[in-house]
């Protein structure tokens, strides 16, 4: 530490936490109160009066929260596993080729660009047009050369349109846990692996014996990122569907009964809900902290 | 190299090259399209291109033209580089100072302040739009680029001001001890030692956080989204999506434009890139 006086700290973190104050910890106070409270824009303002469990009776049982929950679950479960294991299968198996450095920039590069960037060119790989109509994108021609017929990839619900989605979101963060992970699987001592092969166990027995349960504290850091980015997904499905076709998820739920609704309380609601989802990660976060911190 | 050996590698080389076209592919039509009359993108599939590919006019400059002029696009870039370069500035500046106030400075509830910066890392951004416009229109903020400065530099400052922090606390105590004795303030200490050791990690802080502003496209559409002559990329080409869905010509080019910079960035600063990710997720 060093000697800086009683007042003198403040002047260096007193800006950062009245932002932070300001932008993230008094509104989301004012939105838990608000999720009570009728569709005004302000908290106490002439159209506002208090509904009780209303909004959050909305959040739970109407039709359209409802499909957006299951798609977020969805969207969890599959996103999260294919993005962490192919990764982790990436990042093994590039360890061993010459060409690792480029073709970890091919993966990798998708999280640079935005995602409505990244919508824009997956839109184009669903394009659809009518059968007997020249296919412009690539997956509907590979489907019609092989004498099948076009489908509306972005249209058919409730399984195709939606795992289409999630597929843009694999393409786009795999990159992410592959680089995180070839990090950790580099830092593997590789005596550790030559001394278990030269003992006889085969490729598979050194990767589900020792370098699994070596990696399984990363894993665990980049699936957690990744639930916690896919709870709050939101810009490719607004671009791709805008939730039409049952591909509706929270955040984009949130954002229509916020803008195109104007009822502030139910929007207010549903993003409690992803709050709470996404709380459990934030006490995970503390948890991992305060035991780097004691290690130190 | 011994012929078995080779062949046994084979699965291994087809599955990575089938990984890389997997990866490749979607990218490259988009690049292609964007190059096309548009009667020849309605009329067959952007890999047509390839047979004739050397037998010229099959590919112009024309779509990147009218969107870039005639669409506005051209506008919305300069406005994504108006709103990123000083969002970033101003948030790394801000979490530089906090980090070093974290990491060195001793105050009441430092612990526990810190640990709600780690808990608000992924709050849903969701939680703060309500409260927050009346307050922005009522100030004359909305839809303004200073308020849009403000509400980035605010999100991102929990991740950006813990990656610094990370970086600042490692730095050897023995160098601030020889400034105290020479009788450095802390500010001296912080402008003179702790910023300029700290570049490389504010480098990479810059760069995340640059990307991720440039990219964004939530924050914008809330505080942004009434005004088009503010609107970033991000927002002009959704609303391009909306409007013009099936003109392929205009949103592949407009898509190239808005992914150019990220495309340059990455891959002349692919490392500090790398290691910012890696520092916020593998000590996170």
């Amino acid at each position: 530490m060093i000697r800086a006086g009683r007042w003198r700290p403040w002047l260096f973190v007193g800006p950062a936490l009245l932002l932070i104050g300001f932008f993230l910890v008094y509104p989301a106070l004012v939105t838990i109160a608000r999720s009570f409270f009728g569709r005004g824009a302000q908290l106490f303002g002439p159209m506002v009066h208090y509904v009780g469990f209303a909004n959050w009776k909305y959040v739970f049982t109407s039709p359209v929260m409802l499909t957006a929950l299951r798609n977020n679950v969805l969207w969890v479960v599959l996103f999260t596993l294919c993005t962490v294991s192919i990764g982790l299968v990436l990042a093994v198996m590039l360890d061993r080729v010459r060409y690792e450095k480029i073709l970890k920039s091919v993966i990798f590069v998708p999280a640079a660009i935005s995602m409505v960037g990244a919508s824009i060119i997956w839109k184009f790989v669903y394009a659809f047009r009518p059968e007997g109509m020249p296919q412009i994108g690539i997956l509907n021609a590979i489907v019609v050369s092989l004498g099948g017929k076009p489908i509306g990839w972005l249209i058919q619900r409730p399984w195709i349109n939606n795992i289409c989605l999630i597929i843009v979101g694999i393409w786009i963060w795999t990159g992410f846990c592959m680089i995180i992970l070839s990090a950790a699987y580099k830092n593997i001592p590789k005596a550790l692996l030559e001394a278990a092969r030269i003992d006889g166990a085969n490729e598979w027995q050194v990767f589900h014996r020792i370098v699994l349960p070596l990696l399984v504290p990363t894993v665990a850091v980049v699936g957690t990122t990744m639930v916690v980015t896919v709870l709050k997904i939101f810009d490719i499905v607004y671009v791709m569907t805008n939730g039409n076709f049952a591909t509706e998820v929270i955040a984009n739920r949130m954002y229509k009964e916020m803008f195109n609704y104007f009822n502030y309380g139910r929007a207010s609601a549903i993003a409690v809900v992803l709050l709470i989802l996404i709380v459990p990660f934030m006490i995970l976060n503390i948890r991992r902290f305060t035991r780097q911190e004691g290690g130190r | 190299m011994d012929l078995r050996k080779a062949a046994s590698r084979t699965p291994l080389h087809v599955a990575l090259l089938f990984f890389g076209i997997l990866w490749l592919i979607p990218t490259l039509g988009l690049l292609i399209t964007s190059f096309r009359d548009p009667s020849a993108i309605a009329a067959s599939g952007w890999w047509t291109v390839f047979p004739k590919l050397f037998s010229g006019g099959q590919f112009s400059l024309q779509n990147y033209v009218s969107v870039i002029l005639k669409e506005g696009l051209g506008r919305s870039f300069l406005n994504s580089l108006t709103i990123s370069i000083p969002a970033t500035l101003l948030s790394v500046f801000v979490a530089s100072f906090a980090a070093f106030g974290f990491a060195w400075l001793r105050f009441g509830g430092r612990r526990y302040l810190f640990m709600m910066l780690v808990a608000l890392m992924v709050i849903p951004l969701q939680m703060t739009f309500i409260p927050i416009l009346p307050i922005y229109s009522k100030l004359g903020l909305a839809g303004t680029f200073p308020g849009i400065w403000l509400a980035h530099t605010a999100y991102g400052l929990p991740l950006t001001t813990y990656l610094v922090h990370n970086f600042m606390a490692g730095i050897p105590k023995d160098l601030f001890d020889s400034a105290a004795i020479d009788g450095a303030t802390p500010l001296t200490t912080f402008w003179r030692i702790v910023m300029p050791i700290s570049l490389p990690a504010l480098a990479s802080v810059f760069i995340f956080q640059f990307l991720w502003i440039w990219n964004d496209l939530l924050v914008a559409l809330i505080y942004l989204g009434a005004r088009p002559n503010v609107a970033p990329m991000t927002l002009k080409i959704a609303n391009l999506v909306t409007n013009r869905g099936q003109d392929w010509e205009l949103l592949t080019a407009a898509a190239f434009v808005s992914m150019a910079l990220p495309l340059v960035v990455f891959f002349s600063l692919q490392r500090y890139f790398v290691r910012g990710i890696l520092a916020g997720s593998v000590k996170g």
